[in-house]
C-alpha cells in the first residue's frame, strides 16, 4: 500500500506542529491572547480576582446562547444566525412576567414557559422557511433576524401592556428601550449558592443551568430523534433510505435551536439585570457564532465542548481586554479587537467550509 | 495508411491503488469514426477525463503512457491546452449556458470581435463584438450539424436534443478542431434525434475529422463506426472491424466471460415455494434508470438477479421496490399489500437494501462503523435503545452497539482499526461490508443487493459474494442482486432477469449461453 509511514521518532517541532494542528490554529492564537493579557493584568497589579469574577458571570449569561446553535448545526442547518428570532420570543417570555408584576423564581419559570410556548411555533416556521431555502440557511437566517427585530420594533410600540413600570413615563404607550429587571428577576440565578473562592465569586446557579442545558442537549443526541437528527445532517440520501424525512429532522433541530435562545436570553437577562428591547437583539447572533468557532467547531459539526471551550475563550478576552488595554495604552481597543475577533472568526469557519 | 489523429501508447492509471486503466492502446484515424464501448466502470470515463486534461488526474497522481495528438506527444495540464491542440468534446451533461442565445453559446468566448476607440486603449479583451459576424458563424456551424433552429433563439427552452446539436455546432465551429470526442451522446435523444446525431457524424468525419464515440448502445456503434475497441475492467479485450463482428459478439466481449464459468450448481426447484415478493407493471422515475413497466416475483430462499447494460433501468427496480424514487405500480410482500414510496413501510415488511451508490446512499462517511450498523435498526426498528417510561427518552444502549458491531466485524471480517473508526477511512470493499453489515442488523427476510462489489478489489469481491451465498444457505433470506458484472449473477443466482430499455427483455436460468444473455441485453428477441 502506498501510505505514508509516520517517522518513528517525530521531533519536538514536529509534534508541536501536529498538536496545532489537532486544536486549530485560532484556538491557539486566541488562548495565548488570552494568556497574555492575564499575563499583563497580573504584571499591572490589577484585580485578577474581579476580572475572572467578571469572565464567569460573563460565560454563565452567555452559555446558553451558544449552545442554542448547537442543534441547528447538529441537524445541518449550519450556523443559526436567525437566533434573534428565539431571543425575540425569550423577550416577550420576560415582559409578559414584568407586567404581571411575577417576582422570583416564579417570573423566571413563567418567563421561561412563555418563551418556549411562542418559540416553538416561531421555530416551527423558521425551519419551514429554511427547508425553502436549502443551501442559504446563513443568508436567509441573517436577513430574517433583521427583518423580524425590526418589526418587533413597532410590536415594542403598540403591544398591549400597561403596567407603568414598563411603558415610557410620558404619553403611557409604547415599551422602553431598556427595562430594569431589579426586583423582578434580577440575578435571582447568579446569587443562587453564589461562593467565593480566592475572592472569585462563582455565580453558580447560571452555571448550573448552562450545565443542565448542556446535559439535557447532550442527552437528546443520544435518543432516537437526536440520532436520526445527526444522521440526516450527515447524509440525507442515507436518511431517507433509512426511512428519514429530513425536512422533519431539519424543522426540529430549528425548533430545539429557537427555544434554547428564547430562555438563553432569560437567563442572559437576569444575570445582565436589565431587558434591552429595540434594536438590541439585532446582532446578537453574532458573538455567539464568533464563541462556538472559536472552540473549534465548523459549519457542519459542533460540540458540547466547542460551545463551552469557546464561550469561556471569547467572553474572557471581551472582559480582561477592556480594564487591561486601557491600563496599557491610552484609548478603549477592547471593542475593536471584539469586532475583529469575532468577524474574522466566522469569515475563517466559513472560508474552511467542507474541510475535514 | 494515414497517421492516426490520436494515438494513445499503452495508459495506465490508478485511483488510490485502484487500477483503473490497465495499458490502454487504441489510434483514431482522420476521417473514421471510432468506437469505444464497454460496461460503466470499465474505465471509459477515465479515459475521457485523461485525454482531455482534467485536473481530476493530475491530482490523483497522473498517468502512465503517451497520449499523441497528430504525431506529438501531448500531456494536458488543463482542459484549455487540450482545446488548444484540437480536441473538441460533447458532453453527456450540456455546458451551455441557458440565458445566452444559440450563437452566443456556440461563440462563446471565441467571438469575433471590431476594434474600437476604447479598446485602442485598454487592450483587445475591450473590442466590440461582431454579432454579425457571431451570427453567421453560428449559421454555418448550425447547418453543418443540421439543425434548423433559428441561431438567435436562447439556449433556455430548446428541447433537449436540440442542445446535444448546439454543443455539437460549438464544437464543429472551431477553427483547429482536429479530434471530436462524443461521450455518449444519444443517451438522452430520441430515436429519430440519434440516427440524425449518427449521420452528422458521418458528414463531419468526410471533413477530415477523427471521432472518438463513446457509448453504449451496440446497434449504433455497427451502424457508424469504422473501428471499435471494447473495454472491460480498464483493459483493451478486443479490437473489431464492424464489417465482421455482431452485436452478440461485441456484447459478449463487453460483459466478459468469466475464466472458467462458475455457474450456480442446478437451481433447487422452487415452483412450490412461497411468493415473499411479487411486483406488478412498477414504473420507476429514477433519472438515468428509469423503469417503464417491470413485473416479476421472488419466491422463498431464491437469488435471482438483474441484469442489464447501464442506463436500461436494472438499477432503478430495486429502488423503487425500497421507495427510494418514486414509482407506481403494486408490490406485495408475503401476499400483503406494500405501499410504494415509502422506505420506512419496506423495512418495517422484512426488506433491506443495499444501495449501488455506496458513497452517496450506503454509508455515514463521518460517522463511526458501530453507529452506520446500528443506525437504520435504530430508526426503523428502534433498537439498541435503553428502556425508558417514554419512547422519547430512551437513550442509546452504547454497549450494545458495539457489542453488535464487533460481532458484525468479525462476521464479515471487515478490516478497521476498530468500531469507531469513521467510515471514510475504510477502503471500498470494507465499506460494502458495513453496507452489508447495516442491511444484516434489520434481520430481513428479503435482502436487496445492488451492485455489490463495484469498485472494490478482487479479495473483497470474493468475500462480499461469499457472505450474500452464507446468508442465503445459513439463514434462508431471499435475494435480489442487482449488479453489471453478469459473471457475478451467473455464480450466484438461480435466475437471472435481463433488463432492457426499462423492461424485462427475458429471465435466463444462469447456465444459459454467453450468446443469449448477450442478446437479451442488447435488446434482440430471443426465440424459444
Amino acid at each position: 500500500m502506498a501510505e505514508t509511514t509516520a517517522a518513528p521518532h517525530p521531533s519536538p517541532l514536529e509534534g508541536l506542529r501536529e498538536w496545532i494542528a489537532e486544536i486549530g490554529i485560532p484556538r491557539v492564537l486566541i488562548a495565548a491572547f488570552l494568556l497574555l493579557l492575564f499575563a499583563i493584568a497580573v504584571a499591572t497589579h490589577m484585580d485578577v480576582a474581579s476580572l475572572l469574577t467578571d469572565s464567569l458571570l460573563r460565560v454563565g449569561r452567555n452559555g446558553l446562547i451558544v449552545l442554542a446553535l448547537l442543534p441547528a448545526v447538529q441537524g445541518g442547518v449550519g450556523l443559526n444566525f436567525g437566533l434573534p428570532l428565539g431571543i425575540l420570543c425569550g423577550i416577550v417570555g420576560c415582559i409578559v412576567a414584568l407586567n404581571g408584576a411575577v417576582t422570583g423564581f416564579t417570573g423566571l419559570l413563567l418567563s421561561c414557559a412563555v418563551a418556549t410556548a411562542l418559540a416553538v411555533p416561531v421555530g416551527w416556521g423558521y425551519g419551514w422557511l429554511l427547508n425553502r431555502t436549502r443551501g442559504q440557511e446563513m443568508m436567509v437566517g441573517t436577513y430574517l433576524g433583521f427583518a423580524t427585530v425590526s418589526a418587533m420594533s413597532i410590536f415594542w410600540l403598540v403591544a398591549p401592556f400597561h403596567n407603568p413600570t414598563l411603558v415610557w413615563a410620558i404619553g403611557g404607550h409604547g415599551l422602553r428601550t431598556t427595562l430594569t429587571l431589579s426586583g423582578v428577576f434580577d440575578k435571582v440565578l447568579d446569587r443562587l449558592w453564589s461562593f467565593q473562592v480566592l475572592g472569585v465569586r462563582i455565580p453558580t446557579g447560571t452555571l448550573l443551568v448552562f450545565a443542565l442545558a448542556g446535559l439535557v442537549v447532550s442527552l437528546f443526541f443520544r435518543t432516537r430523534a437526536g440520532i436520526t437528527i445527526s444522521a440526516a445532517r450527515s447524509n440525507p440520501r442515507f436518511a431517507r433510505a433509512a426511512g428519514i424525512s429530513d425536512e422533519r429532522t431539519r424543522i426540529q433541530a430549528t425548533i430545539f435551536s429557537t427555544v434554547l435562545a428564547a430562555i438563553g436570553i432569560v437567563v442572559f437577562s437576569q444575570s445582565y439585570g436589565f431587558l434591552q428591547l429595540y434594536t438590541a437583539p439585532l446582532l446578537m447572533a453574532f458573538p455567539a457564532v464568533a464563541c462556538l468557532l472559536i472552540g473549534g467547531a465548523s459549519v457542519q459539526r459542533a460540540t458540547l465542548t466547542h460551545v463551552v471551550i469557546g464561550t469561556f475563550l471569547f467572553q474572557s478576552i471581551l472582559t480582561v481586554a477592556l480594564p487591561v488595554t486601557s491600563q496599557v495604552i491610552q484609548g478603549d481597543i477592547s471593542e475593536t479587537a471584539r469586532l475583529i475577533i469575532q468577524n474574522g472568526m466566522i469569515l475563517y469557519a466559513l472560508t474552511r467550509r467542507g474541510d475535514r | 495508411m494515414t497517421a492516426p489523429v490520436l494515438e494513445l501508447r499503452s495508459i495506465s492509471k490508478e485511483y488510490y491503488g485502484n487500477r483503473v486503466l490497465k495499458g490502454v492502446s487504441l489510434a483514431v484515424r482522420p476521417g473514421t469514426v471510432h468506437a469505444l464501448v464497454g460496461e460503466n466502470g470499465a474505465g471509459k470515463s477515465t479515459l475521457m477525463n485523461l485525454l482531455f486534461g482534467m485536473p481530476v488526474i493530475r491530482d490523483t497522481g497522473g498517468y502512465q503512457g503517451e497520449v499523441v495528438l497528430d504525431g506529438r506527444t501531448v500531456r494536458f495540464a488543463a482542459p484549455e491546452d487540450a482545446m488548444a491542440a484540437g480536441i473538441g468534446m460533447v458532453h453527456q451533461e450540456f455546458m451551455l449556458i441557458p440565458g445566452f442565445a444559440v450563437a452566443e453559446n456556440i461563440k462563446l468566448n471565441r467571438e469575433p470581435t471590431r476594434p474600437n476607440p476604447l479598446s485602442r486603449v485598454a487592450g483587445r479583451k475591450l473590442e466590440t463584438i461582431d454579432r454579425q459576424r457571431v451570427g453567421a458563424d453560428a449559421r454555418a456551424a448550425l447547418d453543418r450539424v443540421g439543425l434548423s433552429v433559428e441561431e438567435w433563439t436562447l439556449v433556455a427552452g430548446l428541447p433537449v436534443g436540440h442542445m446535444q446539436f448546439v454543443e455539437i455546432a460549438r464544437e464543429v465551429d472551431k477553427q483547429n478542431l482536429r479530434l471530436l470526442i462524443f461521450d455518449e451522446p444519444t443517451a438522452v435523444l430520441t430515436e429519430g434525434e440519434a440516427t440524425q446525431l449518427l449521420d452528422v457524424m458521418k458528414s463531419l468525419t468526410s471533413q477530415g475529422l477523427g471521432i472518438l464515440f463513446i457509448t453504449h448502445r451496440l446497434d449504433e456503434v455497427l451502424a457508424v463506426a469504422d473501428d471499435i475497441t471494447v473495454l472491460r475492467d480498464g483493459e483493451v479485450v478486443a479490437q473489431l472491424d464492424p464489417k465482421t463482428t455482431t452485436v452478440v459478439r461485441i456484447a459478449e466481449l463487453m460483459v466478459g466471460r468469466p475464466a472458467a464459468v462458475h455457474v450456480a450448481g442446478a437451481a433447487d426447484d422452487r415452483s412450490s415455494a412461497p411468493l415473499v415478493l411479487e411486483v406488478e407493471h412498477l414504473a420507476v422515475d429514477m433519472p438515468g434508470e428509469e423503469i417503464q413497466d417491470v413485473s416479476l416475483s421472488l419466491r422463498k430462499g431464491e437469488i435471482l438477479g438483474l441484469a442489464g447494460l447501464a442506463g436500461h433501468g436494472k438499477i432503478g427496480i430495486a429502488n423503487g421496490i425500497m421507495g427510494l424514487y418514486p414509482a407506481r405500480g403494486t408490490l406485495r410482500k408475503d401476499g400483503r399489500p406494500l405501499p410504494l414510496n415509502d422506505p420506512r413501510a419496506a423495512i418495517r415488511a422484512g426488506l433491506a437494501f443495499v444501495s449501488e451508490d455506496r458513497r452517496g446512499v450506503g454509508i455515514l462517511p463521518d460517522e463511526s462503523i458501530e453507529l452506520n450498523i446500528a443506525l437504520t435498526a435504530i430508526e426503523a426498528q428502534g433498537r439498541f435503545l435503553h428502556p425508558a417510561p417514554l419512547e422519547a427518552l430512551r437513550l442509546l444502549d452504547g454497549r450494545a452497539v458495539r457489542g453488535h458491531a464487533l460481532e458484525m466485524i468479525r462476521a464479515l471480517d471487515i478490516r478497521c482499526k476498530g468500531p469507531a473508526q469513521h467510515v471514510r477511512r475504510l477502503s471500498g470493499g470494507n465499506q460494502q461490508k458495513v453496507c452489508l453489515a447495516r442491511a444484516i442488523t434489520l434481520e430481513p427476510d428479503t435482502l436487496l443487493v445492488s451492485e455489490p462489489t463495484r469498485g472494490i478489489d478482487v479479495g473483497a469481491k470474493e468475500r462480499v459474494i461469499d457472505i450474500l451465498r452464507g446468508l442465503n444457505r445459513d439463514r434462508g433470506m431471499t435475494l435480489l442482486v442487482t449488479s453489471s458484472e453478469l459473471a457475478e449473477l451467473r455464480a450466484i443466482c438461480d435466475r437471472i432477469a435481463i433488463v432492457y430499455r426499462g423492461r424485462i427483455a427475458a429471465v435466463l436460468p444462469s447456465d444459459d449461453s454467453d450468446a443469449r444473455f448477450g442478446l437479451a441485453m442488447a435488446g434482440e428477441k430471443l426465440d424459444g
